[in-house]
C-alpha cells in the first residue's frame, strides 16, 4: 500500500515536471509528445545508472575491498570462528552479490513504473 | 548392493531422464532451438542457467583447488559468482530486449558491421571450444573411475545423451533437462557436504561448519586447526594467501567480466518472456549456483583436513581403500623415500611432473613410479581433482552417496556442454551461414543446419574428450581472458554508450583480444621458462590479464570512435529502444 502510495506522488511530481516544460511549447501536437517521451525515457536512464552505480559501489567494495584488498586488515578480527577478510572472501561477498540483484529486480520496477515504462 | 551396481543405476536413471525430456521437448522451428522459443519461466531459466554455468570445473575440480589454494582459491569463488552481478544489472536485460538470438547478432546490428559480427562469432567458438574439452576430460574420469569402463567409451556415451537431447530439442531441449540436471547435480553437491560437515563439526549446515568447531575436542575451530596443521607440515597458512594483491585484484576481475561475457550464458536470458523475467532470472540463477559456491569452501576445507588426517603417518599397507583406487586411476602416487612402509605428507612436490607408472610394484605393493624424487619430505602425489570425488570415500559415506557424486558430476560436465555446443551451433548456423554467407536459406533449411553443426561440434568435443590436447588446463585462462577483453566490453559499451561506432568497437575489441592471446601464448607456451612474477607485466600472471586486456579495449574503442563519425540514426534509435523495458515482445525472428 504504502509503496503505491509513493510511485503515485512521484508520478505526480513528474507529470508536473512535463507541465511545466510544455509551458514553453506553443500547442499540443505530435512534436510535443515525442519531447514529452523523449523526456521521459531520459528520466528514466538517469534513475537507472544512478542505482546502477550505487548497487555497483556496494559490488566492488566486498569483492575487491572487503576481500582482497583489505583482507589483512580485517582478518585482525573473527566473526562466528572465521577471520573477518577470509570470511568475506570465500562465503560474505556471494550473499552480497545475491541481495544486490535482487534489490535492482525490485528498485528498477519501482522506477519503470514511476516511468511507465515497465513490461507488464 | 554394491557401491557400482548403486552406480550404474544412478547414472543410468539419470540418463533416461534427460533423453525422457529431450523426446518430450523437441524443437520444430529456430526459434525453439535457438532460444526454446522465449517462453521459459525465470526460476526454470535460473535452474537451467546455474546448470549450463556450473561445469565439471566447478563440481568436480573447484573446491579441490580451493583445498590446496586456501585464501588463494577465493579468485574463483568471487569471480565466477560476482560476474553474475555484472550481467544481470549491465547486460542480461537489454540484450533480452534487443531478442534474438545470438551475442553475435547483438554485435553485429548494433556495429552496423558484417566484420564485428564475424570476429565475435570467432571469439565465441574459441571460447566455447576451450571450454567444452575440459567438460569431457571430467565425464572421462568420473566414468573410468565410478563405471570402470574406458574413458573412450565413458566420452562416446556422455556425446551420445548429449547428441539426443542438443540436436533433437536445440535449446528447448536442453533447457529442460538443464533444470533436471541442476536438481541432481546440487543434490549430490550438497548431501556428501552435509554428512561430512556433521562429521567434523556437528553441524548440519556446511556454511556454518566451516565456522565450527571441530568435534574432536581440541576446542580449535576449523580453520584454526587447518591452518595449525599445515604449519606443522610446513605449509602456508590456510587462511591466508601467497598471491600478490594486485594479482588476485586482476585475475579476480577477469574472471567476473569474463563470467558476464561468456556467450553460453548470455545466451540463457534470451530465452525468458520478458525483460524484467532477465533480471529476476539473473537473480535465481546467482541464488541456485551460491547454493554451491558457499558449500564449496566448506567442502574444501573439511576435505583437506580429512585427507591430512587419514594419510599422513599412515602406514602404506593400512591406507584406506580409496587411496589405492585413485592410485590404480592415476591420480595418486606414493613414492617411499626413506623406506619405513608409511605415508609422509608435507608442503612440497614428491616429485617432478605428474606421476609416470613403471610396470613393477613398489616393497608394499604400491604403484611404482619413474619419477625422480625431490628432496622434500612430502611422499604423496594427489591431483586436485580427487577431493571432491573421494571425498565420501575418504569419510565412509555410505555407497549410495558415492554413486549420487558420479551421477551429479556426469550432470554438471554435460549440462555444460550442451550449453557450450548449442551457442556454437547456432553462431555457425544463425550468425555464420544465414547472416553471412547464404542468406536465402529458408527457416527449415537454417534448423538443419543447426542440427547438423551441432551434431559436428559433438564430434569434436568428443574428439577433444577422448584425446586431450595437453594444453587443456593451460587454455583455461583463454576463455574468461579473452571475453573479458573481446565479448564484455563491446555487449557494455553498446548499451551504455549511444556514440560508440564499429570502427572503435572492432579497434576496440581487436587489440583487446591480439593484446590479450599474444600475452598468455608468449607465457604458456613460447617462454614458459619466464612465467613468473618478475617478467609479468605489472606483476599480472596470464590467468589475470583480460583485466588489463579489457582496460585496452575501453581505451582504443573510445580514442578511435572520438576520431570517427558517429553511428547512423537508425543504431542510435535501437540503443533507444533496447534501454527501454517496453514492448519486449516475445523473441523474434527477422
Amino acid at each position: 500500500m504504502d509503496e503505491q502510495k509513493n510511485g503515485s506522488s512521484e508520478k505526480d511530481a513528474q507529470r508536473s515536471i512535463f507541465h511545466h516544460e510544455g509551458e514553453n511549447l506553443p500547442s499540443h501536437g505530435h512534436h510535443d509528445e515525442e519531447t514529452l517521451k523523449e523526456d521521459v525515457v531520459r528520466l528514466y536512464w538517469r534513475a537507472n545508472l544512478r542505482l546502477l552505480g550505487g548497487l555497483l559501489v556496494i559490488w566492488f567494495v566486498v569483492s575487491f575491498g572487503f576481500s582482497i584488498l583489505f583482507v589483512d586488515a580485517l582478518n585482525q578480527y573473527s566473526l562466528f570462528g572465521f577471520k573477518l577478510g577470509f570470511w568475506w572472501a570465500q562465503q560474505g561477498s556471494i550473499y552480497v552479490f545475491v541481495a544486490l540483484i535482487f534489490v535492482y529486480v525490485v528498485q528498477m520496477k519501482r522506477i519503470e513504473r514511476r516511468f511507465g515504462v515497465d513490461d507488464d | 548392493m554394491s557401491t557400482a551396481i548403486l552406480t550404474y543405476l544412478f547414472v543410468g536413471a539419470s540418463f533416461t531422464l534427460y533423453i525422457g525430456i529431450a523426446i518430450w521437448s523437441r524443437a520444430g522451428t529456430t526459434k525453439e532451438f535457438y532460444v526454446a522459443g522465449g517462453g521459459v519461466h525465470p526460476i526454470a531459466n535460473g535452474m537451467a542457467t546455474a546448470a549450463d554455468w556450473m561445469s565439471a570445473a566447478s563440481f568436480i575440480s573447484m573446491a579441490g583447488i580451493i583445498a590446496f589454494l586456501g585464501y588463494d582459491g577465493s579468485v574463483y569463488l568471487l569471480g565466477w559468482t560476482g560476474g553474475y552481478v555484472l550481467l544481470a544489472l549491465l547486460l542480461a536485460p537489454y540484450l533480452r530486449k534487443f531478442g534474438q538470438f545470438t551475442v553475435p547478432d547483438f554485435i553485429g546490428e548494433r556495429y552496423y558491421s558484417r566484420a564485428a559480427r564475424i570476429v565475435a562469432v570467432i571469439c565465441l567458438i574459441f571460447i566455447s571450444f576451450t571450454y567444452v574439452a575440459g567438460q569431457m576430460r571430467g565425464v572421462g574420469i568420473v566414468f573410468s573411475r565410478f563405471l570402470e569402463v574406458d574413458i573412450t567409451v565413458g566420452v562416446i556415451v556422455g556425446m551420445g545423451v548429449v547428441f539426443v537431447y542438443a540436436v533433437l530439442g536445440g535449446m528447448k531441449g536442453i533447457t529442460y533437462t538443464q533444470v533436471a540436471q541442476y536438481c541432481v547435480l546440487i543434490f549430490a553437491y550438497m548431501v556428501p557436504a552435509i554428512f561430512i560437515s556433521i562429521l567434523i563439526t556437528g553441524n548440519p549446515v556446511p556454511q556454518l561448519g566451516l565456522g565450527a568447531t571441530v568435534a574432536d575436542g581440541s576446542g580449535l575451530s576449523v580453520l584454526a586447526k587447518l591452518d595449525k596443521t599445515l604449519l606443522d607440515l610446513g605449509f602456508s597458512p590456510y587462511t591466508e594467501g601467497s598471491k600478490a594483491t594486485i594479482d588476485v585484484f586482476a585475475i579476480t576481475m577477469a574472471l567476473m567480466v569474463g563470467t558476464a561475457g561468456l556467450p553460453h550464458v548470455i545466451v540463457r536470458f534470451f530465452t525468458v518472456p520478458k525483460v524484467s523475467d532477465a533480471r529476476l532470472s539473473a537473480g535465481y540463477a546467482l541464488i541456485f549456483i551460491a547454493l554451491l559456491y558457499t558449500t564449496a569452501p566448506a567442502v574444501a576445507a573439511f576435505a583437506r583436513l580429512n585427507f591430512v588426517e587419514t594419510i599422513n603417518n599412515t602406514s602404506y599397507a593400512e591406507a584406506p581403500g580409496w587411496f589405492k583406487n585413485w592410485e590404480e586411476i592415476g591420480l595418486i602416487g606414493w613414492i617411499d623415500k626413506n623406506e619405513d612402509g608409511v605415508i609422509q605428507y608435507a608442503a612440497g612436490a614428491a616429485f617432478a611432473g605428474s606421476p609416470t607408472y613403471s610396470d613393477e610394484n613398489g616393497a608394499n605393493g604400491e604403484r611404482g613410479l619413474t619419477n625422480a624424487p625431490t628432496d622434500s619430505v612430502n611422499e604423496v602425489y594427489a591431483d586436485r581433482d580427487i577431493f571432491v570425488l573421494a571425498n565420501p570415500e575418504i569419510a565412509s559415506l555410505p555407497g549410495w552417496v558415492i554413486a549420487l557424486v558420479a551421477a551429479g558430476g556426469l550432470a554438471a560436465a554435460l549440462s555444460t556442454a550442451a550449453g557450450l555446443l548449442l551457442v556454437v551451433s547456432t553462431s555457425i548456423s544463425h550468425d555464420l551461414l544465414k547472416k553471412t554467407l547464404m542468406p536465402e536459406i529458408t527457416e527449415r533449411q537454417e534448423l538443419l543446419y543447426a542440427r547438423i553443426a551441432a551434431a559436428v561440434a559433438i564430434g569434436v568435443a568428443g574428439y577433444l574428450g577422448i584425446n586431450p590436447p595437453g594444453f587443456v588446463a593451460q587454455v583455461v585462462a583463454f576463455a574468461f581472458g579473452l571475453a573479458a577483453a573481446s565479448l564484455f566490453p563491446a555487449i557494455l559499451l553498446g548499451i551504455f554508450v549511444k556514440r560508440m561506432n564499429k570502427e572503435g568497437v572492432i579497434a576496440g575489441m581487436l587489440s583487446g583480444l591480439i593484446f590479450t592471446f599474444a600475452y598468455i601464448v608468449f607465457f604458456k607456451f613460447v617462454s614458459p621458462e619466464l612465467n613468473s612474477s618478475e617478467n609479468w607485466l605489472w606483476g599480472i600472471s596470464p590467468e589475470g590479464i583480460g583485466t588489463i586486456g579489457m582496460l585496452l579495449n575501453f581505451l582504443v574503442a573510445f580514442s578511435v570512435s572520438q576520431a570517427t563519425s558517429p553511428p547512423p540514426a537508425h543504431v542510435q534509435d535501437l540503443v533507444d529502444d533496447i534501454r527501454v523495458p517496453t514492448g519486449a515482445g516475445v523473441a523474434h525472428k527477422h
